[in-house]
């Protein structure tokens, strides 16, 4: 929730119909929800300039979430690298483990404020819904999570989180079960429940104004960046690495920089088993523009438009489309889009937490994974920055079953 | 005057509401969809709604999301859609045709290519589930000159001012969501559809029809009744999946159950 000046700033979007350049984003949703977005339209334009609700968020912010995460020079990881000056946003230091809780405690808080006592979420690798579950733990709210059976057993540790929270967790076998097929279910409960029902999306993706909202309460991460770096190092970071799902960790380091042309973003999809696969979730490179889940946004589709299953180590970038900004960047060429795979992330991991104590989430190793790539061939003078969006505690079981170790 | 206007037109003369009927494309397959696309009107069917398969229904419920899966892997295309609509016109020029479903297959498609193609087939009627108003315009440039009727969903959460928008990128009849809801779930109570109807019947010239809910021959004559037609869906679509084997192909029973269940509808809503 920063300024935003200067008739050109890229920063203004998306338009009053929630489109960004015009063609993504939107809002495609069956007429009985269109009611409830123009209200929460309504609610989260008031809420954003009221000095009151900003404190609250603050509050919580510093002293429930633990803001700000540190910006931490990564020496070993520089020095066997020996290129670029990397820098890791410290995401997962947060509570509960990720960048998920800065924009679920923002808008739980908007949810209270609109007098909603039930919230409904999806959730893919659970760090969404271990996110919510925590806020309606804190605020004494009725909490119900959908997530796809096959995520539901591929992260255990992390439903018996949001259980021990007390959300009730809902398996989806529709579809292959995963993130997808999680948010079809979420609509659908949001839909026949609407009185008391707020549905709480855990990236910056879905109809207006989910992506904008959910990248304003993301994009203190790219403020606190920007403020540490010039502490450290007295300018701008030269670029920075986020991995790429639905995209809101990189939204909202992004965000803050889009203005400032020196800054290189680099968004980094899960390649799953490589890019010309077919089992990838690199939406913006494999995709094509499309219709889901009420937004405009690439999809990976077939020819008659029907949406594929997306593929990924990680369960939290393993979703066929990607937030309606992050498109319009890519075809403006503001940000840059590229992809790791399965491999490479999983290499990533164990990379990141040999050379600095820090075990990345499988998501986060993606980003790792390709700023491993490009710190080599760049000047020891260049500042490169890596959003470390969770910790890999939950992904403990996947790696060493790809490691071939049994625990 | 459109086919939909002439059907409306005439049942109002005979002094009842329509039934609609929905079926599935190639749900369990293409020729078992059209054998009851073709088999309807003579079961009692006044128009009938043609579902396109999408992977991902996220305003429909578990019967409707399982035919349209059904579907898919049958191999159901918009073009193998246009097949069934121009096989089904070869006899009957009066019945009208309603696609229901959502806006990807058919941008996939291509807006001028889709409306073109649908109008050529015999297709009269288009309902978008995810595709408000508000972003209507790009699709709308083709439907109008194809002759296609833009039905437009009502749900009760519909402002009053809202209505207005809406209505006034309706043509064709207009479809009252009944309940808050996804498809083929709860009912909306005899008396909540009454009071539901005089704020449309205030706003509008165009039919109304009620769906989303009706199941049995008694809710659908009581919809009928109190609007201008019902829909069934997902109670036809229980019953064909109830007649498919373990490999949800068709059986022997599959055409002739769910023909049986829309002759009792029929007799229901055409009794005095």
């Amino acid at each position: 929730m920063t300024d935003k000046t200067g008739i050109n700033s890229l920063r203004h979007g998306p338009d009053a119909s929630g489109h960004f350049g015009g063609k993504f984003g939107g809002r495609f949703v069956a007429e009985t929800l269109m009611p409830l977005l123009t209200d929460l339209e309504a609610a989260w334009t008031h809420a954003k300039t009221d000095p009151a609700f900003r404190r609250e968020l603050d509050f919580y912010l510093r002293d429930y979430v633990g803001r700000p995460s540190p910006l931490w020079l990564a020496r070993r990881m520089t020095e066997e690298l020996g290129g670029a000056k990397i820098y890791l946003k410290r995401e997962e230091l947060n509570h509960t483990g990720s960048h998920k809780l800065n924009n679920v405690i923002g808008q739980i808080l908007l949810a209270r404020r609109m007098g909603r006592t039930r919230i409904v979420a999806e959730t893919g690798a659970g760090q969404h819904g271990v996110a919510t579950a925590t806020v309606c733990a804190l605020f004494g709210m009725k909490c119900v999570i959908y997530m796809g059976a096959t995520d539901v057993s591929r992260q255990a540790p992390n439903v018996f989180r949001m259980k021990l929270l007390g959300a009730e967790v809902i398996p989806v076998t529709a579809g292959a079960g995963t993130l997808k097929d999680a948010m079809n279910e979420a609509m659908r409960d949001w839909v026949a429940n609407i009185a008391d029902t707020y549905f709480l999306v855990g990236t910056v993706a879905g109809p207006h104004p989910y992506p904008e909202m959910v990248r304003d309460f993301q994009s203190v991460i790219g403020d606190e960046v920007r403020t540490q770096m010039q502490t450290a190092e007295g300018r701008l970071p030269d670029i920075i690495v986020a991995a790429i799902g639905g995209g809101s960790n990189a939204m909202g380091i992004f965000h803050p920089f889009l203005d400032d042309a020196s800054v290189r973003l680099i968004g980094v999809e899960a390649a799953g088993c490589g890019l010309d696969s077919g089992r990838t979730a690199a939406s913006i490179q494999r995709g094509r523009p499309g219709v889901l889940h009420g937004n405009r946004t690439y999809l990976l589709q077939d020819e008659n438009g029907q949406i594929d299953e997306a593929h990924s180590i990680s369960a939290g970038l393993d979703y066929p489309g990607i937030g309606p900004e992050h498109s319009w960047l890519a075809d403006i060429g503001r940000a840059e889009y590229v992809g790791a795979t399965d491999q490479e992330a999983l290499d990533a991991f164990t990379f990141c937490t040999r050379t600095e104590g820090i075990i990345p989430a499988l998501e986060s190793a993606h980003a790792i994974a390709y700023a491993r790539k490009i710190a080599p061939e760049l000047s020891p003078d260049t500042l490169l920055v890596v959003n470390i969006s969770g910790r890999g505690d939950k992904d403990i079981n996947t790696v060493a079953e790809h490691l071939g170790v049994k625990l | 005057m459109s086919r939909i206007a002439r059907r409306f037109q005439a049942l109002r003369a005979e002094g009842r509401g329509a039934l609609i009927p929905y079926v599935e494309a190639c749900d369990p397959d293409f020729e078992t969809s059209l054998a009851l696309l073709k088999a309807m009107p003579e079961a009692g069917a006044d128009l009938i709604e043609i579902g396109m398969p999408f992977s991902d229904p996220s305003a429909d419920g578990p019967v409707i999301q399982a035919a349209a899966l059904r579907g898919l892997a049958a191999g159901a295309t918009l073009a193998k859609l246009f097949d069934m609509v121009r096989a089904f016109r070869t006899d009957d020029q009066e019945t009208p045709l309603i696609l229901m479903g959502y806006l990807n297959p058919v941008e996939s498609y291509g807006y001028e290519r889709f409306c073109a193609d649908a109008s050529a087939a015999g297709v009269d009627g288009l309902i978008i589930v995810d595709m408000p108003p508000e972003e209507s315009g790009p699709l709308e440039r083709f439907t109008k000159p194809a002759g296609l009727d833009m039905i437009r969903l009502i749900a009760p959460t519909t402002t009053d001012e809202r209505l207005k928008t809406v209505l006034n990128h309706a043509s064709g009849f207009v479809y009252y969501v009944s309940i808050t809801g996804i498809t083929g779930t709860r009912s909306a109570s005899t008396e909540d559809l009454r009071a539901a109807l005089p704020r449309l019947r205030a706003a509008t010239d165009l039919p109304v029809v009620i769906g989303f809910g009706i199941r049995s021959p008694e809710q659908a004559r009581n919809a009928s009744r109190i609007a201008d037609g019902a829909v069934v869906a997902s109670a036809l679509l229980a019953t064909l999946a109830k007649t498919l084997d373990a490999d949800n192909r068709k059986t022997d029973t599959t055409v002739s159950s769910v023909l049986s269940q829309l002759r009792d509808l029929a007799t229901a809503v055409r009794a005095a």
